[in-house]
């Protein structure tokens, strides 16, 4: 065991600059073994670059990083884990039509698929609690499930310190606090956690200390144990974070989308088939779908905008139409809008100016010009949102992909927000967006039922669902929990008909 | 010690314009130091493949002449590789609107009346469009891979073009010699001015280089075109339909290369015969490539393989080199320009 006194990691003046934005500027920073430490901070406040530091995976301008005491430098990953560093990524690198086991192997050095690793991943399994089945292929996992995977992974390094991103945004609060108790054991073992999430509550919850970023610089340090998650949100800002305002009362109006008896199968492999939805959303409410990834939110979506799934029975109705066998561009024409949940490719394409991308869902319905596009009203529009929903970013007119998350996210519901949409259709609307942002957008989808249009958010953070909707409903294994009254309902009970009817997909509960 | 590459996080403006003249430069050298060691004089070589095309009056006509079939096919081929779609079967396409053209020619032989080339020009093109529509039908329709199709399709359209003018088609005058009646001048695309070998053709290559540039870069449709070759799911998103798509960005390459078929048979050949296909269609996708996809830059990059061609068949007398030398420059400029696309992109770490 080595001195408790010496840190496993730390970094001095760690500074990393992308042309002249300061990603980190002058860094100091240490996560003690046994210790859970939270990384802090609005999207764009220099996380990632600085995980990405002490991983190998960038290269500091200044600054030093010692291991334990010794001053190091990480050319590659591979260094950082030949070192004890690990790092559990947000987003898996899994083979679908793998086993775990030949999964393990692959992301493993030097391993093979043989009973030795399967021996040597039930004994990590056992020790940390992480319930592994090795011959079951991935596709049939759950995403709990396939992060366990990933974390064993890691764990078969053996690091002293694991770095994992936001690693509950795909998770069942079941699921979660799985992962919780696996974490305060690698933790009670004498391993360091670098806990990067949004999530305050549950960094009150298990992390015993954080590091709060801002602008790219460390603006504070604090025990989330006595701290609140406003004080923390606070730190990560700079200024009151404002709860979302809940609308003056309003009555609910006409159905604008409804869903009767709709059976649809998946147009890509592995896809999650939909059987017998019935869904309705009146103008004036927000109605959010909780459940976990996988579970047939994004065959939801695509059927709703027309962008894909064969409907076997049923049909859809756009403000009173049938609109099931319509083109995305029909159903916008009758007043809908979507926000796809990939930002990047889907809502967006990365390498045009946000004026360009507003042509992606403005050219059927506004004015844009089609033999000329008309290349100076969008850019005017692009500044209109760009001021109304602050989005920032390099320059007047940038590239979608240099934007960060949160600010880029803002554009995509600014851009269909300006549509004015009678019915609104959100799949994960503040994904990996910073704690501002997702105020700001969740604000803005409320206000927006307020004025009249009916809202359907698809989302997997529960809080998230409570805090805006009127109504909640569940999706799970391609079934649809009719919506209750939110306030008639709580997050255990929503919890409990998420992890149900996963038909041998996830675990029962 | 091993290379690899590694992503750059900016590129500079400066390094985008340099890199084609680099990449230019580099090919020339590496051509330069073959010929060297095969024992070939360079200032001949210079001669034949710089001096003479750009300086006298016949190596202008002919540099421009031949760079006018290339980058009408290329210009079609830039609207299916932007969308992502392969059509390798432009020769083909150029073949049928040539063969199309002729037999309007061919069928008004003696008539001399002047809807004749107006109807030719029709016929090339409409035949052009047909003939690229069929790999995009078989791909929307059944799945089947446009790469191959539309590559079969060239093969089809050579027989055919042959046995129509060993057959049907030929003329009972020419002793038996595979081809057809020699148009007249009423299917004739004549030269913009006395003296001049420079037909209307170059006039309307120069015109669908512009047009298509606003195209692609102005237009709804462009924009459709280009977005669903960057990513696929943001044009579905769109509501672009990507099976019209693919049926157009067909229509469009199939209608400029069966144009540029029909011009070709008209001014510059005469008549039909088996070989009116010179390779043009394929040579044309290495055209779109080292325009990097742009009508303009297809226009530099067709004017810049023309001279190649012309060289070459100067070199096969004054240097004795076999014409397949000129296969060999091209991939080595296409090559390059490549190579140097990927290295203003990425940089080479050692690992």
């Amino acid at each position: 065991m080595s001195d408790p006194a010496i840190p496993l990691i730390r970094c001095r003046g760690l500074t990393k600059r992308f042309g002249s934005l300061v990603a980190n500027d002058g860094i100091d920073f240490s996560v003690a073994a046994g210790e859970i430490h939270a990384l802090l901070g609005e999207n764009g406040a220099g996380k990632s670059t600085l995980v990405k530091c002490l991983y190998g995976l960038l290269a500091p301008d200044a600054g030093s990083i010692e291991v334990r005491g010794r001053a190091v430098h990480l050319a590659d990953p591979e260094q950082a884990r030949a070192l004890g560093i690990g790092m559990v990524f947000q987003h898996f690198s899994l083979f679908e039509e793998l086993t775990v086991l030949e999964n393990i192997a692959l992301g493993t050095a030097g391993a093979r698929a043989d009973a030795a690793l399967a021996a040597r991943v039930a004994e990590v399994s056992r020790i940390y609690g992480l319930d592994i089945e090795v011959k079951r292929p991935v596709w049939t996992l759950s995403a709990g499930e396939r992060q366990r995977i990933e974390i064993c992974r890691c764990l078969l390094q053996d690091p002293r310190l694991i770095i994992l991103d936001e690693p509950t945004s795909v998770l069942t609060p079941q699921e979660a606090e799985s992962l919780f108790a696996s974490l305060e054991r690698l933790a009670s073992h004498g391993a360091g956690i670098l806990f990067i999430s949004h999530k305050l509550e549950e960094v009150r919850r298990i992390c015993s200390a954080a590091t709060i970023l801002r602008g790219g610089k460390v603006v504070g340090t604090a025990d989330p144990r006595v701290e609140t998650a406003r004080s923390l949100a606070s730190l990560m800002v700079g200024e009151g974070v404002s709860d979302v305002r809940p609308p003056p009362r309003h009555e609910r109006g006409e159905a604008l989308l409804e869903v009767e008896n709709l059976t649809v199968l998946p147009d890509v492999v592995h896809g999650m088939p939909l059987s017998d939805v019935n869904l309705t959303v009146q103008a004036g409410e927000v109605v959010a779908i909780a459940g976990v990834a996988g579970n047939g939110q994004s065959e939801f979506f695509s059927v709703l905008s027309g962008e894909g799934g064969v409907v076997r029975r049923g049909r859809i109705r756009i403000a009173g139409r049938i609109v099931t066998g319509s083109s995305i561009g029909e159903r916008r024409r009758l007043g809908a809008a979507y926000v796809p949940e990939a930002r990047l490719g889907h809502a967006t394409l990365p390498q045009r100016t946000l004026s360009e991308n507003l042509v992606l869902s403005w050219h059927d319905t506004e004015k844009v010009g089609r033999l000329a596009l008309n290349l100076r009203r969008l850019k005017q529009a692009v500044q209109t949102i760009i001021r109304r929903f602050d989005v920032r970013g390099p320059g007047e007119d940038p590239r979608a992909a240099q934007l960060s998350g949160g600010n880029l996210q803002k554009y995509i519901v600014g851009r269909e927000i300006e549509r004015k949409p009678k019915l609104l259709v959100v799949d994960q609307p503040t994904w990996g967006v910073d704690a501002r942002a997702a105020a700001l957008i969740r604000q803005t989808l409320v206000d927006l039922s307020a004025e009249g249009a009916a809202v359907l958010v698809i989302t997997q953070d529960l809080d998230e669902a409570f805090e805006i909707s009127d109504r909640i409903a569940v999706l799970t294994g391609g079934r649809m929990h009719p919506p209750v009254p939110t306030r008639m309902t709580d997050r255990d009970a929503v919890g409990m008909l998420m992890t149900q009817h996963h038909d041998g997909r996830g675990e029962a509960a | 010690m091993a290379l690899a590459l590694a992503p750059r996080r900016s590129v500079s403006r400066l390094r985008q314009v340099l890199t084609p003249l680099v990449a230019f430069l580099v090919a020339l050298i590496v051509a330069g130091s073959v010929l060297a060691a095969m024992g070939k004089s360079l200032k001949i070589a210079a001669e034949v493949y710089i001096v003479e095309p750009l300086t006298s009056s016949w190596g202008v006509q002919e540099v421009i002449l031949k760079a006018t079939p290339l980058t009408l096919i290329a210009i079609g081929l830039i609207f299916a590789i932007r969308a992502n779609r392969w059509n390798i079967g432009a020769e083909g396409q150029y073949v049928i609107g040539g063969m199309a053209g002729g037999a309007v020619a061919i069928a008004t032989h003696g008539m001399g009346a002047p809807w004749i080339l107006p109807a030719m020009l029709a016929a090339g093109v409409l035949a052009g469009v047909a003939y690229g529509a069929l790999p995009a039908l078989l791909r929307n329709r059944f799945g089947i891979s446009e790469i191959l199709s539309s590559l079969m399709l060239v093969y089809v359209a050579e027989l055919l073009l042959d046995y129509l003018v060993r057959g049907p088609w030929r003329d009972p005058k020419a002793y038996n010699f595979p081809k057809s009646v020699n148009f007249d001048a009423a299917a004739t695309l004549g030269p913009i001015a006395e003296g001049l070998k420079l037909h209307w053709g170059v006039v309307l290559a120069l015109v669908v280089v512009v047009v298509a540039a606003l195209v692609l870069a102005r237009s709804l449709f462009g924009f459709a075109v280009s977005a669903t070759g960057e990513a696929p799911r943001a044009a579905n998103f769109a509501g672009f339909n990507d099976r019209r798509l693919t049926m157009q960005v067909f229509a469009i390459s199939g209608g400029l290369a069966g144009l540029a078929g029909v011009i070709e048979v008209s001014a510059n050949i005469g008549q039909l015969q088996p070989s009116i296909g010179q390779g043009y269609g394929f040579t044309a996708i290495i055209v779109a490539f080292l325009g990097r996809l742009n009508p303009m830059g297809a226009l530099v990059a067709a004017l810049a393989l023309s001279m190649l061609i012309i060289g070459s068949e100067t070199a096969q007398v004054m240097l004795k080199l076999p014409f397949d030398m000129t296969r060999a420059f091209m991939g080595l400029l296409l090559l390059c320009v490549l190579a140097g696309e990927a290295l203003t992109r990425f940089r080479l770490v050692r690992t």
